[in-house]
């Protein structure tokens, strides 16, 4: 049970470097580090149960910065780090949608 | 609905020229700080991001086993001009990961780790242990979890059923009475309560007590924080109990995503940082990890 779920957190932390290094992300530091991390983990037996259960916990905490981290960035380049919209774009947000006439309203050139 | 637009527009407006002032204010700090020879790393503010100005992130062990972070062949300062060092390996990886990170621009606003480091390395306020430890004590007086609502009925409820078992497990971990109240004034927490944490927390490590200070100023509770740093709540728990009255309120009334998710990502990236700035800098983790050496 701890054992399927370290190995998920392992993997969405890779999922994470992954995302923010790109293809190379296997030659990175933290990737080396993760990866003596967990197998060092993996095999420390009953005895560790403690320290393994800690290090599960840790792993779940830095999987949870990483992640919070880019969907909050994201958020952040969708509605605010562009500055001043205009009053279509701010009744987009909100659901609605500003008048239009269909033949124009007769004082375009 | 309509009428409120062009007003909304106009706020919008009179807000990003209120940020003008600050940039200049930059300006002269910069001024300040070139006439005095103060040696002054370039952060951006929270809201300005600098060009990235390096490829590879590396870290080196320097002088007393302190790990410093290399951003091409240049070390890395603090805001205040000293040199970047963590105590350990794996604090050091985490602060690299997050300038390996960044693409075109930095966004210190995503970078927690290294924002904690530099305020562990600067302390700008100059505040000693006792002192953060007072600070972070405060926030008891006020506890989140302590307040209670009379009505409506459904948020009664629910803070009875989530937040009674944070108060039940914590006032039996650490033997104290803690309580909670209907009244405004809060319910009147016992000296013995706060003579004991105060105790417990004089056995963290300077670095360690930011991380967790900034925790506990994040979430605004105590309880809430040890519940997350003695590993009973892992960090989507504590800000969800965090968050209690907001959750419910938009289960009733419909969330919005660029308000809602976007402070609940940011609480959450925020309360992460801070809870494992508090586990690396621990002795223990560096303890630990000699045991397992020998």
């Amino acid at each position: 049970m701890a054992a399927a779920c370290s190995l998920r957190v392992y993997r969405s932390v890779l999922k994470e470097l992954r995302h923010l290094q790109g293809s190379e992300y296997t030659q990175s530091m933290a990737y080396t580090h993760l990866r003596e991390q967990f197998r060092n983990n993996q095999v420390t037996g009953e005895r560790h149960c403690r320290a393994q259960r800690e290090a599960l916990h840790t792993s779940q905490v830095y999987l949870c910065l990483l992640e919070s981290t880019r969907l909050h960035l994201d958020l952040h380049q969708q509605y605010h780090a562009r500055g001043e919209r205009g009053p279509d774009e701010v009744a987009r947000l909100v659901g609605l949608r500003l008048p239009t006439q269909p033949g124009g309203k007769g004082w375009e050139k | 609905m309509f009428a409120m637009l062009p007003s909304l527009c106009r706020f919008h407006r009179q807000f990003s020229r209120a940020l003008l002032p600050l940039v200049s204010r930059q300006v002269e700090l910069k001024l300040l700080s070139s006439s005095t020879h103060v040696q002054r790393a370039k952060y951006g503010n929270a809201t300005s991001e600098r060009k990235k100005f390096y490829r590879d992130v590396t870290i080196s062990q320097g002088e007393g086993g302190l790990y410093e972070i290399n951003l091409d062949r240049k070390k890395l300062k603090t805001p205040g001009g000293k040199l970047f060092t963590v105590p350990n390996e794996a604090l050091a990886i985490a602060v690299a990961t997050e300038w390996d990170a960044q693409k075109d621009t930095l966004k210190f606003y995503t970078m927690h780790l290294t924002t904690l480091c530099n305020t562990a390395l600067d302390n700008p306020t100059h505040r000693d242990k006792d002192q953060i430890i007072s600070a972070a004590l405060k926030f008891l007086d006020t506890d989140t979890v302590c307040y209670r609502v009379e009505e409506p009925p459904g948020l009664v409820e629910l803070q009875k059923n989530e937040w009674d078992p944070v108060l039940d497990w914590i006032e039996r971990r650490y033997n104290v009475v803690i309580g909670s109240s209907f009244s405004i004034m809060g319910p009147q927490i016992p000296e013995e309560t706060k003579e004991t944490f105060r105790q417990h927390l004089g056995s963290y490590n300077f670095w360690s007590l930011i991380g967790l200070e900034y925790v506990i100023n994040q979430l605004k509770s105590v309880v809430l924080s040890f519940g997350l740093i003695d590993r009973h709540l892992t960090v989507e728990q504590a800000v969800l109990l965090a968050r209690l009255e907001e959750e419910y309120q938009i289960q009733r009334w419909g969330n919005v995503e660029w308000a809602h998710d976007y402070d609940m990502y940011e609480l959450r990236a925020r309360t992460a940082a801070g809870a494992l700035f508090a586990y690396l800098s621990s002795e223990s983790a560096t303890m630990k990890k000699k045991i397992l050496q020998d």
